[in-house]
């Protein structure tokens, strides 16, 4: 990691080169919401102009554009009674301008479900490889709780991040392309002043967060919490319709369904992301459905997100970004859930207190 | 001006296969599979009943035919092009290098267009996936084997192994229940099994008809009929998910250790390669970490049966 500082307009000015020459992602607001506040998305930019460099955080995060709604696995073409199999791993090379540290945190989860494992998903290390990412801090939401699950600053996974210091942008340079880019462009080595205006901004960042989550030791109060009435009541609210897990930045389960084109002559096989929280998403052949309930799916997601599965080495997933609580219709978000859960069971009168006199 | 395009170029993605020629069962599976298929011909369909069929397929390639090796247990994804794919477990014997048998039931999208497949028809396969029986580990031992309805596709992949091994397994036994007489699957097989594998098999029916003339009632009324060498035995158990609460609950009762039972799960996977997540039971993959798990394990899985 390379450590330079730029000027807010050269950096622009860098911005806009690598924008003409490649496909590239930034947030650009595509809406107002009902409060009269901007809607940003990550969305296609042709030139500097076209991105919110201020934005706040984006409705959607930037999963779609590794991991594809659609995604194509594989192709068959027929002919005379028999069947041709293609498989492209080829992706397009793109840019992705101003992600935020839990979004990068986010990828960085990503890569190791997709990538460790006996078996590496090709299409994915295609997209990651060819992937250029320019990250950006921000000054939380108040409804942000990256702190809680540690993912509000982000060391590697990028390949440019830019720490906004006043006038400048504190750059780390975290790849060899990234830094020959740069090279074209003004960039200064830090001075003392650049070092300490990044601390301060960082502390800023870091005692900016309103909402915290308690989160050490979840596991195990999930584990112990597995038939906790609490599941039922948020159940109960849960509208079953997989927003959360489509704004999530780590949901990545999907499903694979296969379709004849319209002439009949071959069919494409699709990998199309899926929410844990749909009906079916449990359910085997004959009918029987192992999660049957909405409290039941509810809490499967809370499982993957705050217990951690194998895969993942049982980290916790979820990066605190809030985005399923802001998308949720029925208003269920991360912070009310786990709050009830510890509450629950830490207010609790019946189970006895080992020292009951500072009860 | 500099070249601002940061492509890297022809970033080759080889997946071809690469093979550990002894899986190890301790180990995931080793075998890497591409999301290219293997090429199958159906050669043989064998009607079982009015909603299971019996296919055989074989391999076109014949490199592939070689590659593919999978262990009693392990299952496959049946890709049907066109309407998608489906987790199959694989019934026929691992020494058969020739031919793959599939005992289908015909109960979703993809089952239904395979039932219509006819001798002849090109499918694909995925695989083999998961884990398998630890047939090594039960050498020495008895071996009881349980299979409720189509819970006997499993369970003929250790049965054949058994046949291929007999000297290394004590006494072998098999029971094996269905609903109604009519559903009892590779009848014409049992004489063969009983006499050349020298399994003493067993077989009881719910609901017998008027031309059955064995024994009638629930799998577990069989144990009443013969005792079990609970330190020397291990368990196989496949069947619907009511089964295995029964029958493991009683062979618990009865005193065989938790980790020498073996039960394979039912989940409908998607990829088979531990990334979809639509097999999730607890926090293990059935595709990666199963479908064979020994009972142990499945206890401590919340939801699994």
């Amino acid at each position: 990691m390379i450590y330079k500082v730029i000027s807010k307009p050269e950096f622009r000015a860098f911005v806009d080169a690598l924008v003409s020459a490649n496909t590239s992602y930034g947030p650009r607001q595509v809406d107002t919401s009902s409060q009269g506040e901007p809607i940003y998305q990550f969305m296609p930019v042709t030139s500097v102009s076209d991105i919110a460099f201020d934005y706040t955080v984006t409705a959607s995060s930037a999963k779609h554009l590794l991991m594809p709604f659609r995604d194509e696995l594989s192709r068959f073409s027929f002919s005379n009674g028999d069947w041709k199999q293609q498989v492209d791993y080829e992706a397009q090379p793109i840019v992705l301008i101003g992600l935020r540290p839990c979004d990068i945190s986010a990828i960085n989860t990503l890569d190791e479900v997709m990538l460790k494992g006996p078996y590496p998903s090709p299409y994915y290390l295609a997209r990651r490889k060819n992937t250029f990412i320019i990250g950006m801090d921000h000054l939380p939401l108040p409804d942000c709780f990256c702190k809680s699950m540690n993912r509000h600053t982000v060391n590697h996974g990028f390949s440019l991040f830019c720490s906004d210091i006043g006038d400048r942008y504190y750059l780390a340079i975290n790849s060899a392309k990234a830094f020959s880019c740069l090279k074209e462009f003004r960039i200064e080595e830090p001075s003392d002043e650049d070092n300490c205006l990044l601390i301060e901004r960082r502390k800023l960042i870091k005692h900016s967060f309103e909402t915290n989550i308690e989160v050490s030791g979840l596991p195990v109060f999930l584990d112990i919490e597995f038939d906790s009435p609490i599941w039922q009541k948020w159940g109960n609210k849960c509208l079953s319709c997989g927003s959360c897990a489509m704004v999530c930045p780590t949901c990545y389960c999907y499903s694979v369904e296969e379709q004849f084109d319209l002439d009949l002559k071959g069919s494409s096989r699709e990998s199309h992301l899926y929410s844990c929280n749909l009906i079916d998403f449990a359910q085997v052949a004959g009918g029987h459905n192992f999660r049957p309930r909405n409290g039941d799916r509810l809490k499967y997601r809370y499982y993957h997100h705050y217990r951690g599965f194998a895969a993942n080495d049982n980290h916790q997933i979820c990066v605190g970004c809030n985005r399923c609580g802001r998308a949720c219709l029925a208003g269920i978000n991360p912070k009310d859930v786990i709050n009830d859960l510890r509450l629950e069971r830490e207010s609790c009168v019946t189970c006895v207190s080992p020292f009951p006199d500072k009860a | 001006m500099r070249d601002m395009r940061f492509t890297i170029p022809g970033q080759s993605l080889n997946r071809e296969p690469f093979i550990d020629r002894i899986p190890d069962f301790q180990k995931k599976c080793e075998v890497m599979i591409t999301d290219r298929g293997y090429k199958c011909k159906i050669t043989n369909i064998v009607p079982l009943t009015s909603q299971e069929k019996l296919f055989l397929l074989r391999i076109v390639d014949p490199m592939e035919r070689e590659l593919f090796n999978f262990r009693p247990g392990q299952f496959l994804m049946l890709e049907v092009p066109g309407y998608g794919e489906a987790p199959i477990s694989i019934s026929s014997s691992s020494s058969n290098q020739e031919f793959i048998e599939l005992c289908i039931r015909k109960a979703g999208h993809v089952t239904s267009a395979m039932f219509e497949a006819r001798q002849g028809a090109m499918v694909s396969i995925r695989g083999p996936f998961g884990t398998s029986f630890p047939m090594e580990a039960m050498r020495g031992y008895d071996v009881l084997m349980v299979a409720g309805g189509l819970g006997i596709a499993p369970i003929r992949a250790p049965l054949f192994w058994i046949g291929n091994h007999r000297d290394w397994y004590k006494d072998v036994r098999m029971l094996y229940g269905a609903k109604e007489p009519s559903q009892l699957l590779f009848n014409y097989q049992f004489e063969e099994w009983k006499k050349v594998s020298n399994v003493n098999l067993m077989t009881i029916v719910e609901h017998p008809d008027d031309s059955w003339k064995g024994r009638s009632g629930m799998i577990t009324a069989l144990f009443d009929e013969f005792t079990i060498d609970q330190d020397n035995t291990f368990a196989i158990v496949c069947g619907p998910p009511v089964m295995f609460k029964f029958v493991c609950s009683h062979l618990d009762r009865l005193g065989i250790p938790m980790n020498r039972m073996f039960v394979s799960l039912e989940r409908r996977m998607h990829c088979g390669m531990g990334k979809c997540c639509r097999c999730m039971v607890g926090s293990t993959f059935t595709c990666l970490d199963g479908p064979v798990f020994d009972y142990w394990s499945v206890m401590n899985l919340k939801e699994a049966i």
